[in-house]
């Protein structure tokens, strides 16, 4: 899912198609006379000093951002730092001051009541919110079908769909309950499946999950994770917890005072932090979770091909200095893992030839991860055994990890992990614990 | 202490005769509405016989309110059926349910408009204080003038004391609708209609019932006061009860006043807990 943070697809947009949403020059600012306030925010003038000067609240201020159609986008910070007024200015909840919201490239700012109305309809599946909004003299279903309700949908239809919505979010069964006798968590699968139950490209989702205990919480998070995995919906989704922008988050964009500090890939943020204020702000962060198998990889300096016989291996990992070397095919698919004391010993009893090629028997097999891997999975795996990990993208071995680089990355994680590099190529014996291909998913 | 006096006695006068001299048609044609409306709901309160009619309002009573409030009502019916009070008690029902149509058919509409609205609102506002706070006997007066003398005055003296809780409670309970809950309703493409009578009304129930009942506890209070400008029922007979220094026969007039709002009550606080169910 997150082709985005791959190292060799560029992290600003994931395809040349056309932004779902476009924000350009958008500014929100609350009060009379807002146009004054705009013109020093222009000049660089700051939230709290327009507040000082003008007595205008500033909602949101000198705003650009393009969401790409398919990808979950955070809009992060701190309360008060504007996010939650963005995505509202999106869906014209709130009136833009000035500066225009494109939704599949038309201006919704110029749109009448009408047009508006007809628009979010057709564009959006409605809104998530923090203390979820269901309606409490509805039922469960009559919830879920607001608004294909409110679209005119024949009462049979609406029906099916929002059945169908809520078997998605795992409620089935409690569909005439209503909102009082369900929990808070049951409460947001609701509002999830009202806006499932819409089948529109985009979803919004102000705090979704910020009202529950963290347990649901990342329940939630992951379901949402899977939903969209299936659904490629378009989620902007605005929280103010760090760890839920970088799990759920293809690209984050995090705010500071109206303003849009930085945008960027969950990745980008940890490594390349724009300012101080980022850098506090991802400091403290689970970088287990974030950085990727991909990102702490190095290059393989040797590898053995399938037909190398045992003492050419032999050679090769002495050259190199390595006790061990991974074993490719002519495709560079990894398919095992190889010491140099097994090499010895085998030659020494005369299970093995010079000039044979490599006996299957003599390998192990490798510790294999998708680049895509998040660090949490990788480290499990490197536990697993003492060898190295092997890094694939495409089935193609496209670098190793080794252990000093996974500590490396946890204890500088704002650094490049690429200084830890050179510190750690000890490549040990022992038996690489057997995982063919760890279907780690980050999202 | 001053030679001058505001001459607000004679501004009122004026202004109250000059609406009865240009707007008389209206008012006329406003009065046959009311008592057309009238005859029509004592006509069919009189239309089956009595112990039918009582036996259909204590089931009403039932279904909305409960078997209790149902039993309360069959037992004060027949009671007040059996002191020979039916004929004026009819009559107030009559008088109450008609001033009550027209309390809702303004009062809730006037209601949104002024949770909508802050402008709507502070116009409002002071209007409703001098409507509750003005006692009621004075605008007998120009509704008398306006009316004649008879039950329709009664009606609009009623309306004018018993609507300001209505509006106030509308307004207020649709102003305390969750403002998430109204932001789901605009997200989803609700229209403003929709908005109001799928989330706002809803939401804001048990504050409208709320109101409703106030306004008809208002309105019940007014019949004996309408009695003394020639509307017949119990008033009426309260009335008469205190010119013939009666006081069992005021009394007995009295207690059905106290069963027709005790009634009224427990049904429309029933109504307003009640969870409704919608496709």
């Amino acid at each position: 899912m997150r082709n985005e943070s791959r190292p060799d697809v560029p992290a600003s947009l994931p395809d040349e198609r056309p932004p779902k949403i476009a924000v350009r020059g958008l500014y929100k600012v609350f009060g009379p006379d807002p146009s004054r306030a705009i013109r020093a925010l222009r000049e660089g003038a700051t939230k709290p000093e327009v507040q000082a000067r003008f007595g205008n609240a500033v909602g949101v201020a000198d705003v650009n951002l393009e969401v790409a159609a398919g990808e979950t986008f955070v809009l992060m910070g701190l309360s008060g730092s504007g996010k939650s007024t963005l995505l509202r200015l999106l869906n014209r909840l709130h009136e833009p001051t000035s500066g225009s919201v494109l939704v599949d490239g038309i201006d919704i700012t110029g749109l009448s009541r009408r047009e508006l109305l007809e628009m979010r309809r057709e564009k959006f599946s409605g809104m998530v919110f923090q203390q979820f909004a269901i309606l409490p003299h509805r039922s469960v279903l009559d919830n879920v079908a607001y608004g294909l309700e409110v679209q005119g949908v024949p009462a049979a239809q609406r029906r099916e769909r929002a059945q169908q919505a809520i078997e998605l979010v795992g409620l089935a069964g409690w569909e005439g309950s209503y909102p009082h006798q369900l929990s808070g968590g049951m409460q947001q699968r609701v509002g999830l499946a009202r806006a499932l139950a819409v089948d529109a490209d985009i979803l919004l989702m102000d705090e979704a999950f910020s009202a529950l205990d963290p347990l649901i919480r990342r329940e939630m998070q992951d379901e949402l994770s899977e939903l969209q995995a299936r659904m490629r919906k378009t989620i902007v989704f605005v929280t103010h917890d760090l760890d839920e922008a970088l799990r759920l988050g293809d690209r984050v964009a995090i705010m500071k005072d109206a303003r849009v500090v930085q945008v960027g890939t969950p990745e980008e943020l940890i490594t390349a932090p724009a300012d101080d204020y980022v850098a506090a702000f991802v400091e403290g962060v689970d970088k287990s979770g974030v950085l990727t198998a991909g990102s702490i990889m190095q290059p393989v300096r040797e590898v053995a091909r399938l037909r190398d016989g045992p003492q050419t291996a032999l050679n090769k990992m002495r050259r190199s200095g390595l006790s061990g070397v991974l074993v490719v095919d002519d495709e560079r698919r990894v398919i095992g893992y190889l010491t140099s004391e097994r090499i010895v010993a085998a030659l020494r009893d005369g299970g093995a030839k010079e000039g044979d090629r490599i006996a299957t028997a003599l390998m192990e097999p490798a510790a294999v991860v998708d680049v895509d891997a998040p660090l949490s999975d990788v480290i499990v795996i490197a536990s697993e055994g003492s060898g190295p990990v092997a890094v694939v993208d495409g089935g193609r071995l496209r670098g190793v990890v080794v252990k000093g680089a996974i500590l490396a990355a946890l204890a500088r994680p704002s650094r490049d992990p690429a200084e830890a590099r050179d510190e750690g190529q000890v490549v040990a014996t022992g038996t690489g614990a057997g995982r063919s291909a760890a279907e780690a998913r980050h999202v | 202490m001053f030679e001058f006096r505001v001459p607000v006695r004679e501004w009122v006068s004026g202004a109250v005769e000059a609406m009865r001299d240009g707007l008389g048609p209206l008012f006329d044609a406003f009065a046959d509405g009311v008592e057309a409306v009238i005859g029509a709901l004592l006509s069919l309160l009189q239309w089956a016989p009595v112990p039918v009619v009582i036996l259909v309002l204590a089931g009403l009573a039932a279904a909305l309110a409960g078997w209790r409030v149902g039993l309360f009502a069959l037992a004060g019916l027949f009671l007040v059926e059996n002191v020979g009070l039916w004929q004026p008690f009819v009559q107030t029902l009559a008088l109450v349910l008609a001033a009550q149509v027209l309390i809702l058919v303004v009062g809730v509409p006037l209601g949104v408009l002024a949770a909508r609205s802050d402008a709507v609102e502070g116009v409002l506002k002071p209007v409703l204080d001098f409507m509750q706070t003005m006692p009621a006997f004075v605008y007998l007066i120009p509704a008398v003038m306006f009316f004649g003398i008879g039950v329709v005055p009664g009606v609009v003296a009623t309306f004018v004391f018993a609507i300001p809780p209505l509006v106030r409670l509308v307004s207020l309970g649709i102003r305390q609708v969750p403002a998430d809950l109204v932001e789901a309703a605009e997200a989803y493409g609700s229209t403003s209609w929709q908005r109001l009578v799928k989330v706002e009304v809803p939401v804001a129930r048990p504050s409208i019932m709320a109101g409703v009942n106030q306004s008809i506890m208002l309105n019940l209070s007014m019949v004996v006061i309408a009695g003394m400008i020639g509307a017949r029922g119990l008033g009426a007979e309260v009335l008469r009860g205190i010119q013939r220094l009666n006081v069992g026969q005021g009394f007995e007039a009295g207690l059905a006043v106290v069963i027709l709002a005790i009634v009224l009550d427990r049904v429309t606080a029933s109504v307003g807990r009640r969870r409704t169910r919608s496709a």
